[in-house]
């Protein structure tokens, strides 16, 4: 008996990740979720600009690959132009979701547009070189915060959970993490969730992933996934920041 | 018995199987190059394996595929 196999929904072929990147896992995530579900058939999948540009290699769904962080703009059209027949994702990385698609992820949210969100935080620019990110931690240093960030002239992080829970508008945002089996059964939950949010009809989903980046970073894969424990969950903590089903039904 | 069947040449050697598992089964074959130029994953002792697939859970290529 097969208890684990690459999923159907996912390519065979070799992904062009670093050694040790975790984006490869999350790709699974969503092609177990996409499999379990049945829906490979009626999804749409946006992909990013960042390190996963070529997700639409990978997904055995229709992709298409929107214009630098206008991947929730891409996806609210595609949900509207055929909301009962089509399932839509975007996966987007830090740079692409919270720096130059701020405003497309905001107001996407503010609406409660009809989609998933997946949203990969690994605190750094991976693709373009390790600059720093809208979301690099404080003193984490970068190419281009050699001594460290300073937050007296770079500002401060930006947390996307927290900052979209206080929006009225979304259904659901999760925070999670992919650095241990543990955490990975946890996040594929929230990954499931949020697309199953959407085929009910409720709304906008998001599922943050804290990611690593080893290559970047200037780390092991090993020191990278610990360094997600030491330093990440600490300034971004894990959780549930928004679940409006959740809440009525608490009521 | 659980069997666990490697496609050795999507391997990156990262190793994140190997701290993955439990029964520390598996290692990097230091005498072996794959196509990529690193040292594959491989297991020492397939006697020994329970079949969890926490390593085929941790694999970020996919390369593991877990039988029980």
């Amino acid at each position: 008996m097969v208890v684990f196999d690459k999923p159907h929904a996912l390519i065979d072929v070799p992904l062009h990740y670093c050694p040790g990147c975790t984006h490869g896992i999350i790709h699974r995530l969503v092609a177990e979720v996409i499999d379990e579900l049945g829906i490979e058939g009626k999804t749409i999948g946006i992909a990013p600009v960042g390190c996963s540009v070529m997700a639409y290699n990978y997904f055995n769904c229709d992709m298409i690959e929107a214009a630098h962080g206008r991947a929730p703009a891409v996806a609210t059209g595609v949900k509207r132009a055929d909301p009962e027949n089509h399932i839509v994702f975007t996966y987007q990385g830090d740079g692409d979701l919270a720096s130059i698609g701020m405003a497309e992820t905001v107001h996407a949210a503010a609406r409660n547009e009809n989609i998933t969100v997946i949203f990969i935080n690994n605190a750094i620019y991976g693709m373009t070189g390790g600059q720093m990110a809208p979301t690099s931690l404080p003193g984490q240093v970068t190419q281009t915060s050699p001594y460290g960030r300073d937050t007296k002239h770079c500002g401060f992080p930006i947390k996307v959970c927290e900052m979209l829970s206080e929006l009225e508008g979304p259904e659901y945002l999760e925070r999670v993490t992919v650095n241990s089996v543990k955490n990975i059964r946890t996040a594929k939950k929230a990954i499931k969730k949020a697309f199953q949010n959407q085929i009910d009809g409720k709304g906008f989903s998001l599922v943050e992933v804290i990611s690593s980046c080893p290559t970047n970073w200037g780390m092991t894969p090993q020191a990278a996934l610990k360094w997600i424990d030491d330093k990440m969950i600490p300034y971004y903590p894990l959780g549930v920041y928004k679940d409006r089903s959740a809440e009525k039904e608490a009521e | 018995m659980a069997k666990l069947t490697f496609k050795t040449d999507n391997c990156k050697g990262c190793g994140l199987c190997v701290d993955a598992c439990p029964k520390k089964l598996l290692r990097l074959a230091q005498d072996k190059i794959n196509k990529k130029g690193h040292h594959p994953a491989e297991i020492t002792d397939q006697e020994q394996c329970v079949g969890c697939a926490s390593c085929a859970m941790m694999c970020p290529d996919c390369i593991i595929k877990v039988e029980r």
